[in-house]
């Protein structure tokens, strides 16, 4: 998608930026068209309902944490810490509406779990922020620390142990339909247009897009560089958060262990697809929905046609190869 | 990251003071090692050392090989991935024997550094994304290659002897080999023109190229020998603990990150120390063996599931600490 060009700090080239940017854009379309096409031809039952909702069900929690990646990549920074805050969040909420007093008043429960999780999950982001912005600690290495760390808490908090739940109200969350499509494919779908508007239409967004082109600029120009980054890493953190509910809503069940492993690469994938660059300065909030429906359905045009699961690795490192590269060729053109 | 990069040159400039931050480490090191032998019995034995020694010969080797990486404005995100898959080829090949099968894990790493290098000098992608592809597709061909499953090794050839045997009662021959590349790494980086130019490409690599320094030389060595490490951890692993194994090395990526950083390695590359790298990769194992003997004397009780806990705490003191001294520069992905 384009963006807001003219208020990177980097003026001069808007026009020509934004219609590369158009152009990449729309080669992802074309891209994903073409699997599309290529998969009504190849894979049977591709177009109904039950494949769709399946495909749906599993890109929506990278769609959502690859949204506050995309966010945090366009600081020029890096989230690696959100499939620890996913686990956090999803190891919390059941934690919540088992315990003594969610089951006593089931309603308030409910709403708890998804409150307080989230709250903390936005905790972990302030933690990053604070960090990156305060005590100008790398992004990579700062959010390393709740990587190593916060999947030790979400196991500590439940001591190891898979809690399974039959909770029909927080299960909603995960296998609830709206007009035949998961529910949290429409929470996805709901928040990239929030995020895109926030993107294009806000102050934040300006800013957001400002520090990315140049920090010191934005600065300069009065940007509260620390504020907007320290916002960025918690919207994103809370994004992951949101992500974890929605996976163990999946489930019923919230293994410590399992929920977010190896998400932050599946995010930074989707959003590099997507057309985010690691130096900062872009945010293709649609483009990363589409960069992250193009890898699943990719992974999954994989699988129902035969091909090993191993195999999506190896195809997922050629795409973001492939994706950087175009990107890279065009900044130095 | 810093709304202040003009301080930059100034600290670059007192460079030596990173000095302070590599003693640091040792003291810790030291003291940690005579709290450790005055609190617990068989903290010096012979089977507590050696035990010790050979699991973290495999992370001693990787943060070195990180940690070259890491001096040049690079990182390497391949290195657990690229292990477990060197694990795997080497388990495959260890009835021909260790003088076939070590040379071929290292070559796997070799290729895959290889492949690392083609892509960041070749193609100039970001080392983050490049070497995120290639960490993708090393845990792809792993899977593919192991059938998914531990490849158990020959026990009757003398694969096995490099992994498990000790020269006298508490040296595994896994750290002597380690200590061999350690000093490898150390004298090509004090003692050589490449050296230099490792760390002129870290300090800035638009000056380094203009100076007529061979820097794409550099990078490629870098990146070569990072994977050269890393298939040889994976050697390790497969001979000391008797099968190659394709799910093992998740994270130990961000295990030898942490490392280099708490050797007092700045990621914006242009300085290091490959000692205090090692004395880093020792000082996280250290926490981990004195946690469990701490459990041992029954007077906490922490689960498993605390060690990362308290190492991202480990980890988070350390950057503190260096924040105190350097602050580090904007990253440029």
């Amino acid at each position: 998608m384009s963006q807001p060009g003219t208020l990177s700090g980097r003026a001069a080239p808007a026009a020509p930026r934004r219609s590369r940017l158009d152009r990449r854009f729309l080669g992802l379309v074309a891209a994903l068209a073409a699997l599309i096409l290529l998969n009504v031809v190849l894979t049977n039952n591709f177009l109904t309902l039950q494949t769709i909702a399946v495909n749906v069900s599993q890109v929506a929690p990278i769609a959502i944490v690859a949204l506050g990646m995309t966010l945090v990549i366009a600081t020029g920074g890096i989230d690696l810490s959100v499939g620890a805050v996913m686990a956090v969040a999803g190891a919390l909420a059941p934690l919540i509406f088992l315990s003594g007093w969610g089951q006593a008043s089931p309603a308030l429960g409910l709403v708890a779990s998804i409150a307080l999780p989230l709250l903390v999950a936005a905790a972990c982001g302030l933690f990053n922020g604070m960090l990156v912005s305060f005590l100008g600690v790398q992004p990579i290495i700062a959010t390393l620390i709740l990587f190593i760390s916060g999947r030790g808490i979400a196991l500590v908090l439940t001591n190891g142990n898979l809690q399974t739940f039959s909770n029909p109200g927080f299960a909603t969350l995960g296998t609830g339909r709206i007009l035949g499509l998961p529910v949290q494919g429409w929470i996805a779908l709901a928040l990239a247009l929030v995020v895109a508007l926030v993107v294009r239409k806000t102050i934040y967004g300006r800013y957001l897009l400002s520090i990315g082109g140049n920090e010191r600029a934005a600065a300069l120009a009065g940007t509260p560089v620390a504020r907007v980054k320290i916002a960025t890493y918690m919207i994103c953190s809370m994004l992951a958060g949101l992500a974890g509910l929605i996976v163990v809503a999946i489930n019923s069940a919230s293994d410590a262990a399992r929920v977010g492993n190896l998400m932050e690469l599946d995010a930074i994938a989707a959003a590099v697809v997507g057309g985010a660059a690691l130096s900062g300065g872009r945010a293709p909030i649609l483009g990363t929905l589409l960069g992250a429906v193009f890898i699943q359905l990719v992974g999954y045009t994989l699988i129902a046609n035969g091909v090993p699961d191993e195999a999506t690795y190896i195809v997922t490192a050629a795409i973001i190869v492939i994706a950087v590269y175009l990107q890279d060729s065009r900044r130095r053109t | 990251m810093t709304a202040e990069p003009l301080d930059l040159n100034l600290r670059r400039f007192m460079r030596p003071l990173g000095g302070g931050t590599h003693l640091t480490v040792w003291v810790a090191l030291a003291l940690l090692i005579a709290l450790g032998a005055w609190r617990y019995d068989n903290f010096l034995s012979a089977y507590n050392i050696s035990s010790f020694l050979q699991y973290n010969s495999m992370f001693v080797l990787i943060s070195v090989g990180m940690c070259l990486v890491i001096m040049t404005g690079g990182i390497d995100l391949s290195v657990g991935a690229v292990a477990a898959l060197a694990s795997v080829v080497a388990a495959l090949l260890s009835p021909l024997g260790l003088i076939v099968a070590l040379p071929a894990g290292v070559l796997t790493g070799l290729v895959a550094g290889l492949l690392n290098s083609g892509l960041i000098v070749g193609l100039r992608l970001p080392p983050f994304m490049a070497t995120l592809a290639t960490m993708l597709a090393a845990r792809g061909v792993a899977l593919i290659v192991s059938d998914r499953q531990a490849v158990s090794v020959d026990w009757t050839s003398d694969f096995t002897a490099l992994g498990m045997n000790k020269l006298g009662p508490v040296l595994p021959w896994t750290i002597l080999v380690a200590a061999a590349v350690v000093v490898v790494a150390w004298a090509v980086l004090e003692k050589t023109s490449l050296g230099r130019t490792i760390l002129a490409v870290g300090g800035n690599a638009e000056a380094a190229h203009l100076m007529g320094l061979k820097t794409s030389r550099a990078l490629v060595f870098v990146y070569l020998f990072s994977g050269a490490c890393a298939g040889l951890a994976g050697v390790f692993l497969a001979s000391g603990y008797g099968a190659g194994q394709p799910l093992e090395g998740q994270g130990w990526e961000l295990a030898a990150i942490a490392s280099v950083v708490v050797g007092g390695t700045l990621l914006t590359g242009g300085m290091g120390s490959i000692p205090a790298t090692v004395a880093g990769a020792l000082l996280f194992g250290l926490v981990f063996n004195m946690l469990n003997f701490e459990n041992g004397l029954g007077v906490i009780s922490l689960s498993a599931y605390w060690q990362s806990v308290i190492r991202g705490a480990f980890l988070l003191v350390v950057i503190l600490l260096q924040v105190r001294l350097a602050r580090p520069q904007p990253s440029k992905a």
